[in-house]
């Protein structure tokens, strides 16, 4: 029976949503028991939820470390202890930011085969599929060696309900960790929101937008939508919005249920990263602009009327 | 300072069948090592005597890249030669690690934070495990005094985080590190004239159990086809548009 650890993710006590359909993936295996990570050391507020969603087993993870949120060689040398521990043949998470780091740390620690980003899982099989090229193609992988360590897009598996057992259980590391890299402190930009990495639904301005003010047109009506903001290239370096917002080949990736594009004119860079959407609407005033050649639903308008257009419309009902 | 050669931002990949494709297309240097590089510049510039050494693992064609990095500033390259053009993650590490240590002992390893090619996102990490050396990537922002380099990397959101790391330690550029130059001719000419240290892949001995992950093959992934065109008036197609998104429970 193979074991499938799952890095749980949460946020302010709570699990967060892209973690919910990573237990989804780790059921596909009908032979598999599910063991939910935890590095939060107070599961209670969590393990509802995970039993909700497929957890057998609820792993908190304690360590004598006050701090270690502020230790990532800590939190990866816990959770690789973890997966040792519970001899799990596969460790899944979200390859949001967070989860992609604390998995690459555990996958170098163990020397095992990683691959992040994964769009397609087959756990029985070990073969996996991603993108290659910045989404032009995509590559059909074939892991070897366990533990096999794999991160799975946010939203690339819908999450399902399928309620267990989860039965909690303590696991103490003893350390020490090393501490020769630590997290001092945060700071936070002015962009606020949600991070379009993770969000379900992105609304994203380019070049059009004409400045960082005009940005506040696609806020309100993501506020409506309970969306993210996203940001061109161009936008980006036109100063109309932080690098954090940037969707495309050098900034994220994302992959929501509905991306909808104001005044983006669809270089195939952006479209590197967010193709994977699951509907795309394009909102461009140039009839002949590439957007409308691959989306889903094309708007031929100016945004500055369509889009305070559609947020009046949300904000009807 | 790792690099590596990959096809153009806006090149069209073509798989011809299994893993090959088409590489018939303009190749660069991977863009977020372009960011590595400049911070390796810009360090040398407060450094008098600093050396920054280019590395890459890649085919012949990828010697390219190295001299455009000897080109911009660089001042001496090592390339590891393959023979395929993927190569496994673990593998890319190991012989990153071997051909650096092989050369001496670095201060500072600086690279991109992916590649665009292959994304596989880990190469800073194995070569951490490689070298004992603590990793950061994704950063925004980079300080260095006194044997401690202090950087901001981006987390989700508009947030950063501030890391300490002591040194030798390996950082994972992105943009927003800072703003590459170009390359003059001059600069080309001169780079012409630079060391690219050759190794080959049996100079650097064999691990077994690798590949540990397999390319089975490429597909392409087709555009979308042209949208559905709503019409009317801005008020009439965000109905429409609302209508459909919730009638196939996009929304």
């Amino acid at each position: 029976m193979a074991k499938i650890g799952v890095l749980i993710e949460t946020r302010e006590g709570q699990v967060k949503k892209t973690t919910l359909g990573i237990l989804t993936a780790a059921r596909q295996d009908p032979a598999g028991e599910v063991y939910a990570l935890l590095l939060d050391p107070h599961p209670e507020a969590c393990s509802e939820t995970l039993k909700q969603y497929g957890a057998d087993r609820i792993v908190a993870i304690r360590t004598k470390e006050q701090n270690i949120s502020s230790f990532p060689e800590g939190q990866a040398a816990a959770l690789a202890s973890a997966c040792d521990h519970f001899q799990l043949d596969v460790l899944l998470g979200s390859s949001g930011l967070a989860g992609r780091d604390l998995l690459a740390r555990v996958a170098s620690l163990k020397g095992a085969p990683l691959v992040l980003d994964c769009l397609q899982v087959d756990l029985v099989k070990g073969v996996v599929r991603k993108s290659h090229f910045s989404g032009r193609t995509t590559a059909e992988l074939k892991l070897s060696a366990r533990p096999w360590i794999l991160g799975i897009r946010p939203n690339a598996v819908p999450e399902r309900v399928d309620p267990r057992l989860g039965e909690i259980i303590e696991y103490k590391v003893a350390g020490p960790f090393p501490k020769r890299m630590a997290i001092r402190g945060i700071r936070k930009g002015d962009a606020g929101g949600p991070d379009v990495s993770e969000a379900e639904i992105v609304i994203s301005g380019g070049r059009a937008m004409g400045s960082a003010e005009n940005f506040q047109i696609l806020r309100e009506c993501a506020s409506r939508l309970g969306a993210a903001v996203g940001a061109t290239r161009a936008a980006v370096d036109a100063g109309y919005a932080p690098h954090s917002m940037q969707v495309g080949q050098t900034g994220k990736t994302v992959s929501p249920r509905l991306y909808i594009a104001c005044g983006i004119s669809g270089s195939v860079q952006h479209f590197a990263g967010m193709k994977t959407s699951k509907v795309i609407v394009g909102i461009n005033k140039d009839k002949d602009a590439p957007i409308f050649q691959k989306c889903d639903y094309g708007l031929l308008g100016d945004l500055f009327e369509i889009v305070p257009a559609l947020t009046k419309a949300l904000s009807k009902e | 300072m790792c690099l590596k050669h990959v096809p153009d931002t806006a090149a069209n990949i073509r798989p011809l069948g299994g893993t090959a494709f088409d590489e018939s297309v303009k190749f660069i240097m991977n863009p977020y090592d372009e960011y590595a590089l400049e911070q390796a510049l810009l360090i040398r510039e407060g450094c008098p005597g600093a050396e920054i050494i280019a590395v890459t693992v890649g085919r012949e064609a990828a010697a390219s890249t190295l001299r455009t990095a000897l080109a911009l500033g660089a001042d001496r390259a090592i390339h590891v030669r393959t023979e395929a053009y993927f190569t496994d993650p673990i593998e890319t590490g190991r012989l990153l690690h071997q051909a650096i240590s092989r050369d001496g002992s670095p201060d500072l390893i600086l690279t991109g934070r992916q590649s665009i090619d292959t994304e596989t996102m880990q190469t800073p990490y194995r070569l951490g495990v490689f070298f004992d050396m603590p990793v950061v990537i994704n950063v925004v922002a980079f300080s260095m005094a006194d044997g401690l380099v202090t950087v901001e990397r981006e987390i989700e959101g508009d947030i950063r985080e501030v890391i300490e790391m002591a040194m030798p330690c390996i950082v994972g550029a992105t943009k927003e590190l800072n703003q590459p130059r170009s390359a003059t001719l001059p600069d080309m000419m001169k780079a012409k004239k630079k060391e690219i240290r050759v190794m080959t892949r049996a100079d650097l001995g064999a691990a077994p159990g690798l590949p540990a992950v397999e390319l089975l093959g490429l597909q392409a992934v087709p555009d979308r086809g042209q949208g559905r065109m709503l019409e009317g008036s801005p008020d009439a197609m965000a109905q429409e548009l609302l209508h459909i998104l919730r009638a196939d429970h996009t929304l």
